[in-house]
């Protein structure tokens, strides 16, 4: 299920302005990597092109290549909806669809962008429920506004619809950066559960929370000021906590800078 | 109060009269704003009071709903509004069936998809025909449809005058509450892999749904009451005519209209049946009659908007 992403030469472009210059990188099958950095490094940015969610924004492009098990998901003839089929995203703010009930979200890739078979959709709910670890709070509500929900629960509300259409990667986007310590523990708690079917990708101001949750850890920061920003490297996240090859990362890891 | 609010001691004197005077603005333009209030709902009471006081006995009476003013002059009780009331809501309805998809395509255009001069052109197109007076509408509407392709004045052609009007109140209300829509839905929307014209299909409007219905209901509220293009492009017929696309027909405000010009004529004394007796000037009462009607029919199409909206949410 899992797929493998290998990032090459990537230049992201806002318009004009280049964002983010001359990303390599790989992220294995069933892992969790995140991504940390100062903020406006580019680690969204990077982010929302593994999935083509960059060229939303109008004038956003990339160039550059992002292989899915070795198939270039930039390839002209790859329709960008098929891609985020494939590969899931949670954003920073949870944002259940506010017109529909705590189930229709659930199902709400499923219908929208698939043809469910009708009786599969229950099982389906269940399932992406419960393993957004949210089933046993809402069962009895299915019908209810998933507006309606905490922000912890709706939060684990999108990571359900994200999973419920079966990605084979999924991006989050500083998933906590608005929730409550107990709320973060229980998205940290799933991210554990969700790495032996997904491949995970997090951005994450929290540098505790990078070292808790991923085996893997890419730092990004700016060139200099005024630059573009770049990967910085990408290390086993306990060597990028412990003994970082670049002076740059130390710095950042120890609290001088950024 | 402002006691308890200073701290003790020699400074208290200058904050007591500070305050005084902060809290002497804060009421004046509490006192202001209350006032403004008031004289806004001033004329909107009258104006209600009005009409329902002097039309309701009209509404009311038997028959009202169910007959026309045919063969009835200011001198003769009894008719109704039924043949107006036809006209008024066949020719709003045909307005609105053309008007509404298409202001909803031009504001999803303008919000999801106009970028560069085609854009701007569209708006500033917009901003045109919103200051279009309804004369000039009906005027160009009579010079197209009856001067150069030679057709008859009919109830259709006060409803194409009306989609000329209400066009720019569809797309500027549906524009501003398809901007209100969060683009984070959206972008949640893409993320699972739905193609952008279902997003907005399914998504963005159901999103907006309720400002948008509030959108259409502002619309035909605001061409139902319009004259002009009656008075221009169909006459008044006091007899019931079903079929907008031949020949005069009635419609509320050319109702008002039609009566109005009976007011002076009548009210004093006059024979009747060989005596002289006081003829009771029946104008009045259709006049108010046709108002209420058109201020009831408005607001049940506001009630309905509001059951529509109600009942596509999610129960709470």
């Amino acid at each position: 299920m899992a797929k493998r992403i290998d990032a090459k030469n990537l230049n992201i472009y806002y318009g004009k302005f280049l964002a983010v210059e001359g990303v390599n990188l790989t992220i294995a099958p069933r892992s969790v990597t995140a991504f940390i950095g100062p903020s406006g490094c580019g680690k969204s940015t990077v982010l929302r092109s593994i999935n083509r969610m960059h060229e939303v924004i109008a004038g956003a492009t990339v160039q550059g290549e992002v292989l899915l098990d070795g198939e270039n998901i930039y390839d002209p003839r790859v329709d960008p909806v098929n891609v985020r089929r494939t590969i899931g995203m949670v954003f920073q703010r949870p944002n259940p669809f506010p017109t529909m009930s705590i189930y229709d979200n659930v199902v709400a890739g499923l219908k929208l962008a698939g043809k469910p078979k009708r009786g599969e959709l229950d099982a389906t709910v269940e399932r992406s429920l419960r393993g957004a670890n949210l089933w046993d709070e809402v069962k009895d509500r299915l019908d209810k506004p998933g507006a309606g929900l905490s922000g912890g629960q709706q939060q684990r509300l999108c990571i359900a619809r994200a999973i419920a259409v079966e990605p084979q990667v999924l991006l989050m986007d500083e998933p906590c950066s608005a929730l409550d310590p107990i709320s973060t523990l229980a998205i940290e708690d799933l991210i554990q559960t969700l790495k032996e079917k997904y491949t995970i990708v997090i951005v994450t101001h929290n540098m505790q929370q990078a070292a808790r949750v991923s085996e893997r850890t890419a730092f990004f920061n700016l060139a200099g000021l005024g630059k573009p920003g770049q990967l910085v490297e990408i290390d086993d996240t306990q060597r990028i906590f412990s003994n970082p090859t670049e002076r740059r990362t130390e710095d950042y890891i120890s609290g001088r800078f950024g | 109060m402002t006691a308890s609010l200073t701290p003790a001691g020699s400074a208290s004197l200058i904050s007591v009269r500070r305050g005084g005077a902060r809290q002497l603005k804060n009421t004046a333009a509490t006192v202001a704003v209350y006032l403004s209030f008031g004289i806004a709902l001033v004329p909107l009471v009258w104006l209600l009071w009005s009409v329902v006081s002097k039309g309701l006995h009209a509404v009311t009476r038997n028959g009202w709903f169910t007959h026309s003013q045919r063969n009835l002059t200011y001198r003769d009780p009894g008719g109704g509004a039924y043949h107006a009331i036809v006209g008024t809501v066949e020719q709003v309805a045909l307005c609105t069936v053309i008007a509404v998809p298409i202001g909803l395509l031009v504001a999803v255009y303008l919000v999801e998809y106009g970028v560069g001069w085609l854009a701007r052109a569209t708006t500033f197109m917009v901003d045109i025909l919103t200051g279009i007076p309804s004369i000039v509408a009906a005027l160009f509407i009579y010079a197209v449809f009856i001067n150069t392709l030679g057709g008859q004045r009919a109830g259709w052609l006060v409803s194409l005058a009306l989609v000329m009007l209400m066009i720019p109140v569809i797309v500027r209300t549906t524009e501003e509450m398809l901007k209100l829509v969060p683009n984070e839905l959206r972008e949640a929307s893409y993320a699972l892999g739905v193609p952008k014209w279902k997003t907005i299909v399914r998504i963005v409007i159901p999103t907006a749904l309720t400002g948008i219905l509030t959108g259409i209901i502002l619309g035909i509220a605001r061409v139902a009451g319009e004259t002009a293009p009656l008075l221009i492009l169909v006459g008044y017929s006091p007899s019931i005519n079903t079929n907008p696309f031949t020949g005069f027909q009635g419609s509320l405000p050319s109702m008002i209209n039609d009566e109005t010009l009976n007011l002076n004529n009548g009210g004093t004394y006059g024979l009747v049946n060989g005596k002289v007796q006081l003829i009771h000037n029946y104008a009045v009462d259709r006049v108010w009659g046709a108002a209420l009607t058109l201020i009831l029919i408005v607001m049940a199409l506001n009630l309905l908007a509001r059951l529509i909206a109600r009942f596509s949410k999610v129960n709470q």
